[in-house]
């Protein structure tokens, strides 16, 4: 699993889109800790987080796209498929490894509030609330990525392909509200990965979201190892 | 060291690609495993590799089921697939630690690794990146990567595909060597390198195990071994004649050879029979010495060929069986 793990992030490290990714990362959250934060005259963290949130709906499936749909195209996956290695664990490994770029990449940003500290009152618990929040979005949609991208040998069409999930996952956020039928609207609020963040951004530990975030990653990366496992039955 | 017992594997429960196959391959020995494509040596691979499952049967691979224990049945193995598994961006040798810390070998780790880059004749190129190898290299790579951990059982799915004769030839040797500690499983469609190569070949068509002998012995699965080729000092004419009259004769004819003063005639015999003791007859009632006589067709190309068109008429008729009864009922 371990070698797995490496082999992933030297990928991300060696690769266009490792370096891509990481570029758009840095630029992108520069501006938007200027726009939220430096120009709005606020220590406040929860909006610029919840920028990067979205930012990220549509960046971190470019982090993932690659995952197994390159492994398949490659013909590698049957290096790892034949290897002493269970599918569990391969799924883990590469799991693992995207959220570490991405864990890295975003405790990295949040050196910018560690700077802010010098010249205005940031809050720790706000800034450390946001960051689990905005880890357990991100967590849950490499997941996804990473099931979608064990769909394809396509890699565009698994970056599409996620950006499609989570983008629906937004729109049933953002119209739930709309819909007259009350257990409809019950349903689509349980399933929103957006909607359950707020008490994080606010500083305030959320058990049941912590619960909801994590059973979105073990259920996508069980569905994952279910493709892997199911094409050995095919 | 390999069992396989009854393995049955169907896609989409349509046809099958593995119908009941059966065979055992003992320690140290070399097996070619042939046939056309899409007759199942492939997904027969696939199954001993832990990559895809059976739809029932068992494989064992060192005493361990492979669907059992796949963790510990995949330890004894090497596989080289019919594509290179090579990662482009990693050079030669860090692709081969990833795979010795994947495998989770416990040797001595660069020692290992510059034996097998020796073994496969990869050093030189050690700090190269894959993608800027050419295809023989990343072949040979390929190779490097199934005897990294010394595994017990090696299977090679076309190893020598892309390799200049002289690596060919380097690669066989190298086969014939592991075949001595380890044992080799070799599927190609280069019939000379199978008979170079493997002490014993198994024919699979249509899912079927169609022959499985020694190398020498394959010839005696064709019964009807009829085609011979004569020498015979005489009027050309009239042995032509006369072996046209023995009994079991469906045709001869004469080739454009000649062997001094003997002519050269392909004799064909109907199937099932004999015809050498009755064209020696003839002869010796005619005085014609026979200078030479050879079967046609021993080599292994035409019998791997006879072998699997008996195989396809043979599942043409079961195909037409199936048809009739179902359409009787």
């Amino acid at each position: 699993m371990l070698a797995i793990y490496k082999r992933e992030l030297h990928s991300y490290l060696t690769s266009a889109i490792g370096y891509a990714f990481i570029a758009l990362f840095f630029a992108v959250s520069g501006g938007l800790f200027v726009y939220t934060t430096l120009y709005a005259g606020t220590a406040n963290p929860a909006n610029y987080y919840t920028y990067m949130l979205v930012f990220f709906a549509i960046l971190l499936p470019i982090l993932t796209m690659k995952s197994f749909s390159e492994e398949r195209k490659l013909r590698t996956e049957q290096l790892l498929m034949t290897a002493p290695v269970s599918i569990p664990a391969m799924v883990a490994a590469k799991f693992l490894a995207a959220m570490t770029v991405f864990s890295a990449c975003i405790a990295l940003c949040s050196c910018s509030f560690l700077l802010l500290a010098r010249y205005a009152t940031v809050r720790a618990a706000m800034v450390f609330g946001n960051l689990i929040a905005i880890l357990l979005v991100g967590g849950a949609i490499i997941a996804i990525g990473l099931f979608v991208s064990a769909l394809t040998e396509n890699q565009l069409a698994a970056a599409i392909g996620t950006v499609g999930i989570v983008l629906l996952f937004f729109v049933v956020s953002a119209l739930n509200s709309f819909i007259p039928v009350y257990w409809i609207r019950f349903v689509l609020s349980g399933v929103s990965i957006f909607s359950r963040f707020g008490n994080f951004t606010q500083g305030a530990f959320d058990f049941s979201a912590l619960l909801y975030y994590l059973s979105v990653m073990v259920v996508f990366l069980l569905l994952t190892w279910r493709v892997f496992d199911r094409r050995r039955y095919r | 060291m390999i069992q396989v017992e009854h393995l049955v594997k169907r896609y989409g429960g349509a046809a099958f690609a593995l119908d009941d196959v059966s065979f055992e391959i003992g320690e140290g020995e070399i097996v070619g495993l042939l046939g056309p494509n899409g007759a199942g040596k492939s997904t027969a691979m696939n199954i001993l590799t832990g990559y895809l499952s059976t739809t029932s049967g068992r494989a064992v691979i060192g005493g361990v089921d492979i669907l059992e224990n796949p963790i510990e049945a995949k330890k004894m193995i090497g596989y080289l697939p019919e594509q290179p598994p090579v990662y482009p961006d990693m050079t030669v040798t860090e692709y081969l630690r990833f795979v010795y810390e994947l495998k989770g070998c416990k040797f001595p780790r660069e020692q290992h690794l510059a034996d097998v880059m020796e073994a496969v004749k990869v050093t030189d190129v050690s700090r190269r990146l894959i993608r800027n190898l050419s295809k023989g290299y990343r072949q040979r790579v390929g190779i490097a990567q199934a005897l990294i951990g010394d595994p017990k059982v090696i299977i090679f799915d076309e190893p020598t595909v892309g390799l200049d004769p002289k690596q060919i030839l380097e690669i066989r040797n190298l086969i014939r060597n592991l075949g001595r500690s380890h044992t080799v499983i070799l599927s190609t469609h280069i019939l000379a390198e199978v008979q170079s190569v493997c002490e014993r070949i198994i024919i699979i068509n249509h899912g079927r195990i169609i022959a499985n002998e020694r190398a020498e012995d394959l010839a005696r699965v064709i019964e009807d071994n009829t085609h011979f080729r004569y020498a015979i000092a005489g009027d050309k004419n009239a042995v032509l004649a006369g072996l046209r009259g023995v009994q079991g004769v469906s045709s001869v004819s004469p080739m454009h050879e000649r062997e001094g003063d003997a002519f050269c005639f392909l004799v064909e015999g109907a199937r099932g029979t004999d015809v050498r003791r009755g064209v020696f007859r003839v002869c010796a009632e005619n005085g014609w010495p026979i200078l030479s006589i050879g079967a046609v067709g021993n080599d292994l190309e035409s019998i791997f060929i006879r072998l699997v068109d008996r195989s396809d008429r043979e599942n043409g008729k079961r195909k037409d069986g199936k048809d009739i009864s179902r359409a009787e009922r």
